[in-house]
């Protein structure tokens, strides 16, 4: 039974329910990270959905939380597709990149991997053990190089060689430090000296709390978020985070991350999501 | 979203301040806002909930006891506090030592907690205390988490113990053992393990963790989470608990803006203590834990202890002493006073950065934004451009007294005016502060720098628990 099983087969009929059932759906949804803002109007909208059935109520709730944007990959009309994955330290950015090409080239995609984080330790060798996994190429700089350099390089590469992605790792930055920030706007002007950057993917970890929200609008800010990545949804957090994000700032969830394999990791899809939610 | 939630929050204080005597209604608002804060920073629902009952109780406790209006806020806002940090632990607690032997810390924690780079950190941390640690690298599954610690620990100068090459292979519960037994024959005093990240939720990974603890028999085993952790943490922590144990808790990422409410959810649930933070990716941003930061950074109140420690260092005895002197005497607060204090105060260091500790800052994020480090140089060359007659007395300052200072300091008269300006509001500020309408704390010259700052002075006072040298404050203080 999902999170809001035993609430949902008390609010049976949504004219029968009493305000205290319908305050347990809220605690419930905070419970997912929601946040209070979302949580209670997804009650709302749920109260004022005319329907017999509770859960379809909620559940519809839940969906027009949702951004109705595509969550297809916008690939570039011509040339290769650029795909910068940013985020803030530790949420599954260079594991995500790696399962994101190691996605495409399962499409019989042509994929390049850049390994832009010359910042933490030894995050390029991990980058580089996941393309020996993967058999996939890895573009890299030397230690403390410039990732924009490193981006630079890379894109070069793909527009060269024709390759048609090319996934580009980046260090983790708070986004609360400017200069980081800063880094992160020139690597992507660096990049589309070459090639236009596609997609710009923020790396969300599923445990995140409220902070997320500030995390997408910074990030948005320095660089055009065009979709989210949710990782460690194998866990016991729900990830109701990055629905606050989609609802609030509109930038849709394309991938999520179920686990440390290179296969955990699938396009997000919102029916299911909800449902699991519920 | 933040911003507007301290706004809310402070804007309830200051009106609850504002306000003669407080109702058992008012007491009831607060708790409505304290609960929305508390859910924005992350705070479990259920520590909430007995949080929230617990300050209701306390401040219909205290109510009737108090008098004047004042008073009554402050005192409410004392509770919540006090009652925080009461929670979040009285002082941190230290690493306990191995009576024979070395010293073994375990670092146990989801993947990206931070556990590798915290693993550096307390390894120079206790180097640097003349301890002689090593590292073990027992996290063989994130890729190339070894060669991770090996690079920390060669950029610290610390042995890092790691025979096997990670990425999915050897056995960390073979390799930890080892590592200590390295540690005893190779007469280092401390080990601390480093493992794989895990979720509470995956029961093997969580009976591999024990099987570690229990090859190595930890001193410590310290629970490693991420500050911007949000209503998981009870779930996760309860997990760890129950499936390794703990004994402490490390907070990671404190240098972003996340409340961390989850810190006190932690401890609220699991009872340990957190003992470390991290705030920042460099091996030396790192510290012990402070309860009462802690609690003013869940409740949007700013930095406040750091501010009132690094203003007591600004501010020498002498000119507080002066200022005393000055106040007893009853003499009026002038343009020199006010720029002495402002000279003081840009001795603090960078002014944004201390303003930004301010409790309620977030209600005046916008002037902070625009406040500019520069408006002091400015100042003083006006200022100084006066006769000391005009100091004293800026009510003589007329048409041309202000064209001629304008142009001896090289700004303009507007810039003059604006000037004077605050300076009146500054010097009316302290003589209603003198009158005893108004709490002090910080000088004068801040309130007149344009930052609405009512709500605020009160708290940096309480924190300064010693007997102040501010006349403002002893001024309150002899009105008892
Ligand atoms: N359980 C789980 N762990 C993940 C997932 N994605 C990444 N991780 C782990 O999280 C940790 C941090 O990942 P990493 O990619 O290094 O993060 P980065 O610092 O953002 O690049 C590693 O231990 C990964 O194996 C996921 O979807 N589920
Ligand atoms: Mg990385």
């Amino acid at each position: 039974m999902g999170l809001f099983g035993k609430i949902i087969s008390k609010l049976t009929r949504t004219s029968n329910a009493s305000a205290a059932d319908w305050d347990e759906l809220e605690s419930a949804l905070l419970g997912a990270d929601l946040g209070p803002t979302l949580a209670s109007k997804v009650v709302s909208t749920a109260r004022s959905v005319k329907t017999d059935s509770a859960e379809d109520a909620v559940y519809q709730a839940l969906l027009s939380a949702l951004s109705t944007k595509s969550r297809e990959i916008s690939r570039a009309p011509s040339g290769p597709t650029v795909i910068l994955v940013v985020g803030v330290n530790g949420t599954g950015k260079t594991t995500s990149s790696a399962k994101l090409a190691h996605y495409l080239t399962s499409q019989d995609e042509k994929v390049l991997l850049a390994a832009a984080d010359t910042f933490r330790a030894a995050a390029v060798d991990q980058l580089l053990t996941w393309g020996e996994r993967l058999d996939i190429d890895v573009v890299h700089g030397k230690e403390n190089a410039d990732p924009a350099s490193v981006a630079f390089d890379a894109a070069q590469q793909v527009v060269a060689k024709e390759i048609s992605f090319l996934v580009i790792d980046t260090a983790g930055r708070m986004h609360t430090k400017n200069d980081l920030m800063d880094q992160l706007g020139k690597v992507r002007r660096v990049i589309e000296k070459v090639v236009r950057v596609a997609e710009v993917l923020l790396v969300i970890d599923a445990t995140t709390g409220q902070n997320g929200l500030i995390q997408a609008k910074v990030f948005a800010e320095s660089v055009d978020l065009t979709g989210i990545i949710l990782t460690k949804l194998d866990g016991s957090a729900r990830g109701g985070i990055a629905l606050a994000i989609e609802s609030e700032l509109g930038i849709p969830i394309k991938w999520v991350g179920t686990g440390e394999n290179a296969k955990d990791f699938a396009p997000f899809d919102p029916q299911s999501y909800v449902r699991s939610l519920m | 979203m933040f911003d507007s939630l301290t706004q809310k929050f402070s804007s309830v204080l200051s009106s609850l301040r504002s306000r003669g005597k407080i109702s058992q209604n008012d007491i009831e608002d607060t708790c409505q806002e304290i609960h929305q804060a508390l859910l924005e920073a992350d705070v479990a629902l259920s520590v909430v909930t007995s949080f929230i009952d617990t300050i209701r109780e306390r401040s219909l406790e205290v109510l009737p006891t108090l008098q004047s209006g004042t008073n009554q806020a402050q005192a409410i806002f004392e509770i919540i506090n006090q009652t925080l940090v009461e929670i979040l632990g009285a002082e941190a607690r230290r690493i306990s030592f191995a009576k024979t032997g070395p010293t073994v810390i375990m670092l146990a924690g989801l993947q990206g907690a931070g556990k590798t780079t915290m693993a550096g950190k307390l390894a120079k941390f206790y180097a640097d205390q003349g301890n002689t640690p090593i590292l073990v690298a027992s996290d063989l599954q994130r890729p190339n988490a070894v060669t991770q610690l090996q690079v920390l620990g060669q950029s610290i100068g610390i042995p890092v113990f790691a025979p096997e090459p990670g990425n999915g292979r050897g056995d960390p519960v073979q390799v930890a053992r080892d590592g200590v037994q390295f540690a005893r024959v190779k007469l280092h005093n401390m080990v601390i393990v480093d493992t794989a990240g895990r979720l509470g939720v995956d029961e093997s990974l969580m009976k591999e963790a024990a099987a570690i603890r229990d090859a190595i028999k930890p001193n410590e085993i310290l629970f490693v989470v991420d500050a911007m952790i949000g209503q998981d943490a009870v779930r996760t922590s309860q997990a760890f608990l129950a499936g390794v144990g703990f004994d402490g808790v490390v907070l990671t990422k404190l240098d972003g803006d996340a409340r961390g409410g989850a810190a006190l959810s932690i401890v609220q649930v699991t009872e340990r203590p957190i003992m470390f933070v991290s705030t920042g990716e460099k091996l030396a941003d790192f510290d012990i834990f402070y309860p009462d930061r802690m609690a003013s950074r869940i409740l949007g109140m700013g930095d406040v202890a750091t501010l009132a420690e690094q203003a007591k260092k600004a501010f020498d005895p002498d000119t507080a002493a002066k200022f005393e002197t000055k106040y007893a005497s009853g003499e009026d607060f002038t343009l020199e006073d006010f720029l002495e204090q402002m000279q003081a105060m840009s001795k603090m260091g960078s002014m944004t950065k201390m303003l930004a500790m301010l409790p309620g800052a977030g209600a005046m994020k916008k002037q902070l934004d625009n406040f500019d480090e520069r408006e002091i140089v400015r100042t003083q060359a006006i200022v100084q451009s006066m006769t000391i007659a005009e100091r004293r007395d800026p009510k003589i300052l007329n048409g041309s007294r202000r064209a001629r200072i304008a142009m001896g300091a090289g700004r303009t008269v507007t810039e003059v005016n604006s000037l004077v300006d605050r300076f009146s509001q500054a010097q009316k500020a302290m003589r209603q502060m003198r009158s005893g309408k108004m709490p002090a704390g910080l000088p004068p010259a801040m309130t007149g720098m344009g930052a609405g700052m009512g709500a605020s002075r009160q708290q940096v006072m309480n924190v300064k628990k010693s007997k102040s040298g501010n006349p403002a404050k002893r001024a309150q203080q002899e009105r008892g």
